[in-house]
């Protein structure tokens, strides 16, 4: 009995869902010494309020944007223009709705939504071309936009805040839908259709193996360029949604400041979330908490009333502890007592040349 | 026997997981000789330089220099010692000046600033004395490989080394520069120097070399006086004898060979070749039968398996699958026609290790499909299922990651990829290489039954008993070229293969 | 003279020295045309000062961006540099202005402070074979993050030796250059030597060309990749004082985005971003044509400022195509002469051997 007990702990304790979850609840329960009433959630004119919901709400954009680069670090990539499209893709939105006659027009409205998206695939399908089609280093390639985009979002909006005033817009980001807050149901389906498209069809298995060898999976016949292409697409339109949520939730478009570093906390996101920068397996469950975690950071720093601007020093404790303990080398340096011998065979990261039969 | 060695190692032994590398080696180097160190893949050459040379550490013995006992922490290490070495994959900077890769680290300065004339100057001198003409101030990357690899041995032998160790510097090589680098080696071995040279290439063991010290599964076969043996003899002692009798597989193929080399044919090759990997040959695989392909490391097998997968593109010549012509732009054309490929490098161009078996085994299925038209979670479960118990994957768990289980079971999870293909013709490359005896033994079995019930294969081995035991055409590969085409009828024998493998005509 | 001469070495290579200096040319043919463009269509564009001013609005940049040089020329990146100049400018103002320290003390602690940091990174790196890509990011976000824990808003300064650093005006022949300018030539002329001449900037130039081959040949390349983090560090640094020069406050805000248009001068001024390749001169071209494009947007009048990113955006994207092309022909020329161990692209430069 306390065997099967034992048995099943040890299986929790290394899902790869574990320890993302676990930070998550422990940064939310502590949450309960500054703020008692934190898990309180309670039903207002029909719509949720609660400090979770508004964690999930505000998270939101990043969870999108995150879901996106998953898929793009997943074949071993990095997107670093998403922070660009997201500012892109409000702007557009922003621009063709403050150019309607009748803003609280449903079709201009979706016209807008349109066209916002329809750049943002555009947007995408350039940084797979360079990556998939030239051949550049996928940091390299999405830096030309990460550099260029924020110009042509200036560009769009004519260097102004372009504000507008849209209920339909204003829905996107901060309306609510059944009683919950729009974006976190559009953050929902999203998740779950990108959950659905790489699970249910073979897609995902396909992203994983170009990402863990590309070598091994040309040779089984994939043609990775196309699966190459298809992730830095969607990550374009995640970041354009993404976009829209953000702009619409302040019913205003700002070239310069909207999504900024959104890229880095996506990244971060994913890599909290237990997807390896390396390429290769991914968790958007994981990718998920993580958006979540960052998240729910920003909130707690806010209500222990620390400078919000300082959340930047926790996430780069974050960070480097979420990569040492990745870091093989950083394992093998401090594991090394158990299994003598480990650091220094030919291990995975030796050159393919070595002679040893494995 | 009286000389003095300048070298000497003792009683050798390195360990890495699950794999003996080098077991109790003895290897000793004497001044003024060229001594090959010969071996197959796997043998342990490249463990044993890396040891000397400190890449590695050692578990077990003695490396002795002109009489004292040293253990080196690196290359550099090494290299103050007078031990140079030259790598197969010139280890050069190839943006960084032709004067500058012979001196970086070591550059003549004045107050901390580089000379670049003196650099320059002595680099030509170097050069020169080496009766080599190269512009020392043009980038690395301007020269072929060939020059690159000199210029390796430049930087090598200016701090006058008392052993130099060239390992496969010919590899990448045609025969004028090999030629080039022989008279340069043949220059410093009179001037006194030790030279260790690691090759392939039996031609050149007997033109440069004045001793052969032969390795084969991280154990000393031997140390011979290259004139006292005969290149057969040399063969047979890299190969060596299986000693595992493998009764069920005792009758020979021969006795079908004829009738199975008259079926219909699934796929001929006619004068394919790609530059620098493998000359024009013709070869022809029919339905039901086994070929072999025999030769030494590095002798063009892999490479020429590689043009019939469409895995490198050929540069001449044409390939016919089921009759009609057919042009292989990748490996997704070659499946589409009924051609599989099991790489040789299980890890690096074959398992997918992040994976799980149940996954690698539905890899190329499910490439072959695209990714819209996915394998049913149920359909996935039949197959893998049937083919953990067919092929007797242990332990039979589809969810296990494949970088779990031994050799053996990741070799018979790559064939169960490419068998639920159902492909007509079957390639495979070094299947039976590092696993044990029992997985081995199986696979063979496996062989025999899938050209049995009508599948073409072309089998790859160094190991001459399982090619003979197996094929019914044996293909002879030799320096890049495939040189004999045999019927693995009665006259075949392994003497006869080594003989085509050793001299490169049938005897 | 020999067998091997013959080997048609010769037509590649003259063509191959050329093709090592076509980058940066293509900068400087740039520079010349749009200051020739900016001369040609407005009134006083093609003066002695308009030059200099480039100088004095860029130098911290230039600074920056040459510490950057020496990273990327080591293969690697560091995405903290525009972090650290806030963070220094940040931490130099609050030691003058509210801790009340000697300004030289404060501006040496900033530059040592930088360098550590730098250091640090460049361990992280090294010795838990981190991708620099995502060590420089964390530090990114410490040095910004630290920043508002000094303070949330912009300390101004009014401290008599910063603002004097700032006035002054070092006149030569009727034009004048700020001290920072100054300041950055030296550097600039320091890293020359360095990276020509010294072991040091060589064995930058070999990790870069190859880290594996760099290890084989005996190179230090623990000591070395960890140095030029530091270099980059104390880049920062000294960008960030000469940014508190020419702004005369420290705040968080400073600097933003400032790691992508040092990244940008360097790839422009012909760096490859794969590392090896480069020239610190070529990266004074790439921000003096950063500046031009700025000077020329301002003199327009009618475009607006962030047809800069845009046009930046489109260089860097013609350089990166530009240096692919180069690299790839380059590949096919070895390709003509070698077998496939030599064209494929060789396995990632990991450690092989223990250091």
């Amino acid at each position: 009995m306390s065997g099967r007990m034992g048995a099943a702990v040890g299986t929790v304790w290394r899902h790869r869902l574990f320890w993302p979850v676990l930070i998550l609840v422990v940064l939310l329960l502590s949450n309960l010494i500054f703020t008692p009433s934190f898990f309180s959630v309670e039903m207002r004119n029909g719509h949720l309020y609660g400090s979770l919901i508004d964690i999930a709400r505000f998270g939101a954009p990043l969870v999108l944007v995150a879901l996106g680069m998953t898929l793009v670090i997943a074949t071993g990539g990095i997107d670093l223009s998403v922070g660009a499209v997201v500012a892109i893709s409000g702007a557009l939105a922003c621009l063709w709705i403050s150019k309607q006659p009748d803003q609280n027009a449903v079709v201009g409205v979706l016209v807008a939504v349109g066209l916002a998206l329809l750049l943002s695939l555009v947007l995408g399908v350039w940084n797979g071309f360079l990556v998939a089609a030239v051949g550049i280093q996928p940091i390299i390639a999405t830096l030309i936009l990460m550099v260029a985009g924020r110009g042509l979002a200036q560009l769009i909006t004519d260097g102004q805040i372009i504000t507008i005033n849209s209920s339909p817009y204003k829905l996107i980001g901060g309306g609510y839908l059944f009683g919950l807050p729009f974006s976190i149901l559009l953050a929902l389906v999203m998740t779950l259709l990108a959950v659905l498209f790489t699970r249910r069809t073979a897609l995902g298995m396909l992203i994983e193996a170009v990402g863990s060898n590309a070598e091994a999976s040309r040779l089984s016949g994939i043609r990775s360029r196309r699966y190459t292409l298809l992730v830095y697409v969607f990550c374009a339109l995640c970041a354009g949604i993404a976009g829209l949520m953000v702009s619409s939730n302040v019913s205003s478009a700002d070239g310069n400041k909207a999504g900024l570093l959104i890229e880095l906390d996506a990244i971060l996101a994913v890599v909290i979330g237990g997807t390896l920068l390396t390429g290769g397996r991914f968790s958007l469950g994981g990718t998920v908490v993580g958006a979540l975690i960052i998240q729910a950071l920003s909130t707690t720093i806010y209500t222990i009333g620390v400078p919000p601007q300082t959340t930047l020093v926790f996430k780069a404790i974050v960070v480097t502890v979420v990569c040492l303990i990745q870091s093989p080398a950083f394992r093998a340096k401090f594991s090394r007592r158990g299994r003598p011998g480990r650091a220094d065979p030919p291990a995975r990261s030796v050159q393919q040349k070595v002679e040893v039969p494995a | 026997m009286a000389e003095p060695a300048i070298l000497t190692m003792t009683g050798i032994s390195k360990q890495f997981p699950g794999v003996k590398a080098l077991d109790n080696v003895d290897f000793r180097l004497l001044p003024g000789e060229v001594h090959a160190l010969l071996g197959e893949n796997g043998a342990g050459k490249s463990t044993l330089i890396k040891v000397l040379t400190g890449v590695y550490s050692i578990d077990e013995g003695t490396i002795a220099l002109e009489g004292a006992p040293v253990r080196f922490s690196g290359p550099s290490q090494a290299q103050q010692a007078g031990i140079s070495t030259v790598f197969q994959e010139v280890n050069l900077c190839p943006n960084l000046s032709v004067a500058e890769n012979i001196f970086i680290g070591r550059e003549p300065r004045r107050f901390g600033a580089v000379r670049w004339q003196e650099v320059r100057r002595r680099a030509a001198e170097l050069l020169h004395r080496l009766q080599l003409d190269l512009d020392v101030t043009a980038r690395l990357s301007d020269y072929s490989i060939a020059v690159q690899q000199l210029v390796a041995i430049a930087r090598a032998i200016d701090i006058s080394p008392k052993v130099l160790i060239l390992d496969e510097p010919t590899s990448s090589l045609d025969s004028s520069e090999v030629d080039e680098l022989f008279r340069v080696m043949k220059q410093l071995r009179d001037e006194g120097t030790a030279i260790l040279f690691v090759t392939h290439f039996l031609d050149q063991v007997y033109e440069i070399s004045d001793r052969i010290t032969v390795l084969r599964n991280g154990g000393l076969v031997g140390e011979f006086l290259t004139r006292d043996l005969p290149q057969l003899e040399l063969v047979a002692k890299m190969i060596g004898k299986e000693l595992e009798v493998l009764e069920e597989l005792e009758e020979q193929p021969g006795r079908e060979a004829a009738a199975r080399a008259h079926a219909e044919p699934v796929l001929e090759a006619s004068g394919l070749a790609r530059t620098g990997a493998v000359a024009p040959f013709d070869l022809s695989v029919h339905r039901g039968e086994v070929v072999g392909l025999a030769g030494l490391l590095g002798s063009g097998r892999t490479e020429l398996a590689r043009l019939l997968f469409g895995a490198d593109r050929a540069d001449h010549g044409q390939i016919r699958i089921g009759g009609r012509p057919v042009a292989l732009r990748g490996p997704g054309v070659a499946m589409a026609n009924g051609v599989a490929f099991c790489s040789e490098d299980r890890r690096a161009e074959g398992l997918i290790e992040d994976l799980t078996v149940r996954e690698n085994i539905v890899l190329a299925l499910q490439a072959s499909r695209g990714w819209t038209r996915p394998l049913s979670r149920r359909r996935q479960d039949e197959l893998v299922e049937a083919y953990l118990r067919s092929l007797r994957i242990t332990p039979a768990n589809p969810e296990l990651l494949v970088r779990d289980l031994s050799g053996g079971n990741q070799q018979k999870v790559l064939l169960a990829r490419w068998l639920i293909t159902n492909p007509r013709l079957l390639i495979v490359d070094e299947p039976t290489r590092g696993i044990d005896v029992g997985a081995k033994a199986e696979i063979q079995r496996l062989v025999v039954s899938l050209a049995d019930d009508g599948m073409a294969l072309l089998f790859i081995s160094a190991e001459l008993e399982e090619v003979l035991r197996l094929s019914h055409t044996i293909g002879v590969m030799r320096d890049r070229r495939m040189v004999a085409t045999l019927a693995n009828d009665d006259d075949v024998d392994t003497e006869r293969v080594m003989r085509a493998i050793a001299e490169g005509a049938v005897a | 003279m020999t067998a091997l001469t013959t080997l048609g070495d010769q037509v590649t290579r003259g063509a191959g020295r050329l093709r090592r200096y076509v980058p940066v040319l293509a900068t400087l043919a740039l520079f010349l045309l749009m200051f020739g463009i900016g001369s040609y269509r407005y009134e006083g564009f093609l003066h002695g000062q308009v030059f200099l001013n480039l100088l004095i609005d860029n130098g911290f940049l230039l600074v920056v961006a040459i510490g950057m040089t020496f990273v990327l020329l080591s293969g690697g990146i560091d995405l903290s540099v525009g972090a650290v100049v806030a963070l220094s400018t940040m931490i130099g103002a609050s030691l003058v202005e509210q801790q009340n320290w000697p300004p030289l003390l404060a501006i040496l602690v900033v530059l040592t402070l930088g360098t550590v940091f730098g250091l640090g990174m460049g361990c992280i790196i090294h010795y838990f074979e981190i991708q620099p890509f995502i060590v420089t990011l964390a530090g990114m976000f410490l040095a910004r993050g630290l920043c508002y824990t000094i303070s949330i808003d912009s300390i101004s300064i009014t401290d008599p030796v910063f603002t004097r650093m700032a006035q002054a005006r070092v006149r030569f022949a009727g034009l004048f250059v700020s001290p920072s300018v100054l300041i950055a030539l030296v550097v600039l002329a320091v890293a020359f030597v360095v990276l020509h001449y010294s072991r040091l900037g060589r064995t930058v130039y070999a990790i870069g060309g190859n880290e594996q081959s760099a290890l084989l040949m005996g190179l230090p390349v623990a000591k070395t990749k960890i140095t030029v983090y530091a270099i980059s560090g104390f880049c920062s640094a000294l960008g960030g004082v000469l940014l508190t020069f020419y702004m005369l406050s420290g705040y968080g805000q400073h600097a933003l985005g400032m790691e992508l248009d040092a990244i940008a001068a360097v790839v422009i001024g012909g760096a490859l971003l794969t590392g090896g390749s480069g020239y610190v001169l070529g990266t004074l071209l790439g921000v003096l044509v950063l500046g031009v494009i700025q000077t020329i947007i301002s003199f327009e009048g009618t475009l607006s400022s962030w047809w800069t990113r845009i046009v930046i955006g489109i260089l860097l994207f013609v350089f990166i195509v530009l240096q692919r092309v180069i690299g790839v022909r380059e590949r096919s020329a070895l390709s003509r002469l070698s077998t496939r161990s030599v064209t494929e692209k060789p396995a990632p430069p990991r450690q092989e051997v223990r250091t």
